[in-house]
């Protein structure tokens, strides 16, 4: 009979055991030794059915097909650009994946994008040995002007932008700030300067917090946010979120109330 | 007469003071201080990321480089010459080599994984701090590992074999000394690293191997702790 031996949603680190006998199958980031099922990164356990999955906490971004990121041209070439995407690997993007327009054959095209512009692109393919072609034909996808651009922990992307953007939309719409997330951990914000602080500040909230139970309504509360939060909390990955939701509540009143006197 | 007693009244099968930390260089994507009596290192981990020159990519696989290095002010007073040394470019060697059986880069092709150890204190068993520090930070960077690495020195101070030694114990005169800095890979207890400075008999080794093998654990317990401390700290 195999036995469990860490916990749902327990931190483990390299080489911790995690469960025993041949009745558990090992996921994503999990590794078999033997008989046993070992942890290969640093990370939360997420335990479905038989299956252990690991979630990681730390590392850089990886480029996976169909993300939306955010990136830099670092050069312009012959037939498209060359982006940084904040991984180990730069992207490519060719002419006829990035405008419908005709472009002349030789044409100057930093016209479109020129050395140093911020891109929201999205990837297409990525092949084995990590060449990266990306596109912006599509939806949101474009040149980014003005505003400004903050980096964070690519594995806390999708706790920034919520269970179906929801808690990225709160921020937008209590700060009054236009924001793209990209997948690979860069952020751009543009709005009026003291309001694009304040969304940058509970970002970083959300980066340093995202491990803690009931952080939509900690930031929520922290924007002073009164409307309608989007959709439905992140039910996968807190269960006991409404135990916790009137402590959190509390402990930053009584927090603000010291402030003010 | 031998060598009855160690200094702090250290048991032979005693390790010094440790302490363990994570996430202690913002910038990096990795870092730990590991610090056992009163040898110090701090290791910070950069990448997977970009490598160049060219010629050093290797298209089947990231690849690993690890820099040792002791600062100007960290020995006993004397100082030392900054920058790459022979003694310093055989320890990044065998640091690398300590720690790449563990690491897996095959899904990063053409990359780095660039390891930078300082030693800001040292005491003895510096290689071995220095490689507790690296397989820590290389796990906070969120590399893909098999297991961490824990590294340790043991040794014979004339008659006792001992765990840990520190520089008085490697510089006793009273008799022969030797000093085995080793690493261990915990799940599977394979050696990554073994080196031996001075002499020791074939029956001693065995001894002194399976004397350090008793330490892994409890060094391997400091290390997670440390990495899971980050994440499960109560606010």
């Amino acid at each position: 009979m195999g036995k469990l031996i860490i916990q749902d949603k327990a931190v483990v680190v390299p080489g911790e055991t995690l469960a025993e006998g041949m009745d558990y199958l090992p996921g994503a980031g999990t590794y078999r030794l033997g008989d046993k099922i070992l942890a290969e990164k640093l990370g939360l356990i997420n335990i479905d059915g038989r299956a252990l999955k690991l979630i990681p906490l730390s590392g850089r971004y990886a480029p996976k097909r169909n993300d939306v990121i955010i990136c830099k041209v670092i050069d312009v070439t012959f037939g498209g650009w060359r982006f940084e995407t904040n991984s180990a690997y730069s992207a490519m993007l060719s002419v006829k994946d990035a405008t419908s327009d005709y472009i002349a054959r030789g044409a100057d095209l930093t016209s479109y994008f020129d050395i140093g512009d911020y891109v929201v692109a999205k990837i297409t393919n990525v092949t084995s040995q990590k060449l990266v072609d990306l596109t912006t034909k599509g939806v949101g996808l474009k040149r980014l002007r003005g505003g400004r651009m903050i980096k964070v922990n690519s594995q806390k992307v999708p706790r920034i932008i919520g269970k179906q953007g929801s808690m990225v939309t709160m921020i937008k719409k209590a700060t009054n700030c236009n924001i793209v997330v990209g997948q690979n951990g860069l952020i751009w914000l543009s709005g009026e300067p003291k309001d694009e602080v304040t969304a940058v500040s509970a970002i970083r909230m959300i980066e340093a917090n995202s491990h803690i139970k009931g952080l939509t309504d900690k930031i929520k509360d922290y924007l002073g946010f009164t409307g309608e939060v989007g959709e439905p909390e992140h039910k996968e990955y807190e269960h006991k979120e409404n135990e916790h939701k009137e402590y959190g509540h509390k402990e930053y009143e009584s927090s603000q109330n010291d402030d003010n006197n | 007469m031998g060598y009855a007693k160690r200094t702090n009244n250290r048991g032979f099968d005693e390790l010094r003071k440790i302490e363990a930390k994570t996430g202690v260089i913002k910038n990096a994507d990795g870092s730990a201080y590991f610090k056992i009596g009163n040898t110090a290192a701090y290791a910070a981990v950069y990448g997977p990321r970009n490598l160049y020159p060219k010629f050093l990519q290797n298209p089947s696989t990231g690849i690993l480089r690890c820099s040792y290095n002791m600062m100007p002010f960290s020995g006993t007073g004397e100082r030392v010459r900054p920058g790459q040394s022979r003694r310093s470019r055989e320890i990044s060697l065998v640091t690398e080599k300590a720690l790449l059986p563990v690491v897996d880069l095959k899904e990063f092709p053409n990359a780095v994984v660039d390891v930078f150890i300082e030693l800001i204190e040292t005491d003895a068993g510096s290689r071995c701090a220095g490689i507790c520090a690296a397989s820590m930070a290389l796990a906070d960077a969120g590399i893909s590992m098999k297991d961490l690495v824990v590294a340790i020195s043991v040794g014979k101070v004339d008659d006792k074999i001992a765990v840990d030694l520190d520089y008085d114990e490697e510089a006793y005169e009273g008799g022969p000394v030797s000093d085995i800095p080793i690493a261990i890979i915990p799940s599977t207890g394979e050696f990554s690293l073994l080196q031996m400075d001075g002499e020791i008999s074939k029956e001693d080794l065995i001894k002194a191997l399976s004397l350090c093998k008793k330490v892994v654990p409890k060094l391997y317990e400091i290390q997670k702790k440390a990495l899971s401390e980050k994440y499960t700290k109560s606010d």
